[in-house]
């Protein structure tokens, strides 16, 4: 397979490495991205770069691809120090990436798309369509596409553009492949094929950088492994002799063995499957590609944990029960009541009410004030006749701004000037003036300061008490560990397992992680 | 934000020259362009005069409220000049029924139109920019075609009364833009709408996830855009006593736009203000008279508001990176 393009480059010295990232650092502010990252790549290599959020893994894509430029430290290619200034110098040294949003001309055609910028010529210098188009039928058809090059691109399916971005990296005579996040619009059909023409890349003497949170996938098809974690080297080494668990761990921050002895939970667990209805009710929610079947109940007084790893739905499983994000089948009932259609307005009239993952995207009005922030959800609720009362609003604010403790100038201080802490209890104030019954937390801790971690995890388990049904999602196994009643694991937008008040530890949630899609076929192999 | 006055601004950084002059700029330009008039130019300070500075400005304050309203959404409504047309169209063709049902037909097409834009907006997802060039275009198509691409001359005295009656000095025209300012300035500050619009505008998704009712507030906003924009065409129709689709409301989009943006309304939307747009749609105005007196051309208004829409959109971009 696609053999004619790769002929084996075996220029310069062996046993140089394709690429290496020597001791990188780079800095965003007062954030570090990259802490003294190194990261190699020999030719012939498949190496898996693995990550959650905030890990590093963009930016050390970014490195590599002349996006941004170290501040620290260096980058080699095929032996010799390189300064990549902008991606067409990494392009033109024979680095090609492959972005996880595809980054091609859709109104133009495949031919056009796989040739763009290096078009065959006539004698005349003008675009030899004929010859390009024929020639991109080969190529095409040596990946399994068999479709019309003159087609546009975007009239073709998401596989056949990411099969046609494949391509077009792989046949600009690239020596390094980074691909990112290449099956995350494949079917499983189109995911073998990749596979075959990283093999057939492999042995050409192409090293590929493989990023992905697959874990399957990882172990399908990668020779070596690199972890990062907040911006840190956390491990580095071959595929074989790390097991889905060790990676996990590694990717979560928590080796296997210091789970063993977990400590119990803080909360007191309420029992899940008593005889107590549903407070929350979720069944069999279903989005092609998205989500498979997720159910759930949550219960007056109990905090459900929703875990997995990056990739695993938790957001467009919450967002599904909120009415955010439609779903093709499935159900959501309210204390018995079932929410049909589910909207936002509908779901928070009912009682539930969701904290977005993206605080800055989703969530804060950033040059509104905290004040007008506040009151968003709640403003119908201050009017009469489609007027505002300033007075019962100024008196909310008032309070909820006292109860969670927000520090700022005024009630009237731009939401934009706040520390992330702060954002997000204001956030949670908008909330919780609805007076809620059910809470949807997605990621309620990440990104904010120490304190204000102890304080919201102390207010999620006060809120509990007081009888709201809370869904927490949260990459910190701890959180969930010390925090939930309840935990379902999510992986690939299906339930992987459930644990109940008393089993419930870091160890037995990344060994659910770890192993349910070992039960699942085996892709590409 | 979105007050009559000036926001309560508790952490003011911005408080030097430069900050005074963006937060103030278009103030302090009316009050210097009124001031070089006064001084230097002859029957300036006149009751004549300044009734006309008011009376000529009064079609672009009622339009560039409803344009406010739309930016504040971080939209735009290309289409408030064809509805000018349209409005002035469909006068004549009531005015059988009496002056009050035609302005009345007026003003439903006015919300019809705008409710129109509204459905391309929030419902099928056009680009704002986009759907209200197209009624840009149509708009005044079907407004010549209403008229049978004549100008129509209009002899009844209630309507001449609207464009040129006066109460103790005061011009009609002049009083009703008044109330309608109070008025939007009441929706802005005090109603659910107001608040909504600028939740839409500032951030639309985390608005939808808040609840905010999005399409039906683009609705309502496009709809109060298309209704200011036929009162505007009433009114100018009224004073000069002719209904001309052809030409009522030409380019008002643009005079509307730059009113709004000259008094410090961001295009990005999340914020309203609404004296500032007043202002300038003044400062247009004056700069307007202040050439014509001293013997320049309509081309240099042009050249003299380009520059003004320039300087007004960099001190913003200025703020933007100062913050």
């Amino acid at each position: 397979m696609v053999k004619s393009d790769l002929a084996p480059r075996g220029s310069g010295a062996k046993h140089d490495l394709a690429l290496e990232v020597r001791e990188v650092s780079k800095h965003f502010g007062g954030v570090t991205a990259l802490d003294n990252v190194s990261f190699s790549l020999a030719p012939g290599e498949v190496r898996a770069l693995i990550g959650e959020n905030g890990a590093g893994k963009s930016t050390l894509i970014k490195v590599m691809t002349g996006v941004y430029r170290p501040d620290a430290g260096e980058l080699r290619y095929l032996g010799e120090r390189v300064e990549l200034h902008t991606p067409r110098d990494a392009q033109d040294a024979g680095i090609s990436t492959i972005y996880q949003e595809i980054n091609l001309a859709p109104q133009m055609s495949a031919a056009r798309n796989l040739y763009l910028g290096r078009e065959p010529r006539t004698r005349l210098g003008l675009v030899d369509v004929r010859r390009m188009v024929s020639d991109a039928r080969e190529v095409l058809s040596q990946f399994g596409v068999y479709v019309d090059p003159r087609t546009s691109l975007r009239e073709l399916g998401m596989g056949v553009q990411q099969m046609v971005a494949v391509a077009r990296a792989v046949t600009t005579d690239a020596r390094v492949v980074i691909m990112d996040e290449p099956t995350s619009s494949l079917e499983p059909r189109e995911v073998d094929r990749l596979f075959a023409v990283i093999r057939a890349l492999r042995d050409s003497g192409v090293g590929v950088v493989y990023v992905s949170h697959k874990l399957d996938e990882v172990f399908a098809i990668c020779d070596s492994i690199t972890v990062l974690r907040d911006g840190k080297r956390v491990h580095d080494g071959p595929a074989a002799e790390l097991d889905r668990l060790g990676l996990v761990g590694h990717m979560l921050g928590r080796s296997p063995e210091e789970l063993r002895s977990a400590a119990p939970s803080r909360r007191t667990p309420v029992p899940h499957d008593s005889e107590v209805p549903a407070l929350l009710n979720v069944q069999g929610l279903h989005r092609r590609h998205v989500l498979h079947d997720v159910s759930l109940q949550v219960r007056s007084g109990e905090v459900v944990g929703l875990a997995g790893l990056l990739g695993s739905r938790r957001s467009e499983t919450v967002k599904a029960i909120f009415g955010a994000l439609p779903v093709e089948t499935g159900s959501v009932h309210i204390d018995g009541v079932e929410l049909a259609p589910v909207t936002p307005a509908r779901a928070l009239a009912a009682g539930l009410a969701l904290l977005p993952e993206d605080r800055k995207l989703e969530g804060i009005i950033p040059d509104q004030s905290i004040k007008e922030n506040i009151v968003l959800a709640a403003l119908p609720r201050l009017s009469r006749a489609g007027v505002v009362s300033d007075a019962r609003r100024d008196e909310l604010v008032e309070v909820f701004m006292r109860r969670l403790r927000i520090k700022a100038a005024s009630p009237n201080q731009k939401v934009r000037e706040l520390s992330g802490g702060n954002q997000q209890k204001v956030l949670l104030a908008r909330l919780l003036c609805l007076q809620p019954r059910v809470l949807l937390l997605d990621e309620p801790t990440r990104g904010i300061d120490v304190g204000a971690k102890e304080e919201v995890r102390a207010l999620i388990d006060e809120l509990a008490d007081a009888g709201l049904g809370v869904v927490l999602i949260s990459s910190e196994l701890e959180e969930l560990a010390d925090g939930a009643d309840h935990v379902v694991v999510l992986q690939d937008g299906r339930v992987a397992g459930e644990l109940s008040a008393g089993h419930i530890s870091e160890g037995e949630i990344m060994t659910i992680i770890a192993h349910h899609d070992d039960q699942q076929s085996q892709v590409g192999s | 934000m979105t007050t009559l006055t000036a926001p309560p601004e508790t952490t003011r950084r911005r408080s030097g020259l430069m900050g005074q002059l963006r937060e103030r700029g278009v103030y302090l330009a009316v009050a210097a362009l009124f001031v070089f008039n006064l001084v230097f130019t002859a029957n300036f300070a006149t009751p004549d005069t300044l009734r006309l500075q008011l009376i000529q400005a009064v079609p672009i304050i009622i339009v560039a409220l409803g344009m406010a309203l739309v930016i504040g959404t971080e939209g735009i409504d290309l289409s408030v000049g064809a509805i000018m047309a349209l409005a002035a169209a469909v006068i004549p063709l009531y005015l059988g029924y009496g002056v009050l049902p035609a302005i009345g037909m007026a003003l439903l097409v006015g919300i019809g139109v705008g409710l129109l834009n509204g459905l391309m907006v929030a419902v099928v997802g056009l680009q704002p920019i986009i759907a209200t060039l197209a009624v840009l275009v149509g708009g005044r198509g079907l407004a010549l075609v209403m008229a049978d691409g004549k100008l129509t001359e209009l002899f009844d005295p209630t309507l001449s009364a609207l464009g040129y009656g006066k109460v103790f000095g005061v011009p009609l025209a002049v009083l009703l833009t008044v109330v309608l300012v109070i008025m939007v300035g009441f929706v802005m500050r005090r109603t659910l709408l107001g608040r909504q619009l600028v939740a839409v505008g500032g951030n639309r998704k985390a608005s939808l996830l808040a609840g905010v009712p999005v399409r039906r507030t683009l609705f309502a906003v496009y709809a109060l855009s298309g209704l200011l924009a036929a009162i505007a065409g009433v009114v100018l129709t009224a004073r000069t006593g002719a209904a001309n689709p052809a030409y009522i409301g030409l380019e008002f989009e643009l005079f509307a736009i730059t009113a709004v943006v000259v008094g410090g309304t961001p295009l990005t939307g999340g914020r309203v203000r609404i004296l500032g747009t007043v202002m300038g749609a003044m400062l247009m105005q004056l700069v307007s008279t202040t050439l014509v007196s001293h013997n320049l051309m309509d081309s240099d208004r042009r050249i003299v508001t380009a520059l003004i829409i320039i300087g007004a959109v960099a001190l913003h971009q200025a703020r933007r990176r100062s913050s």
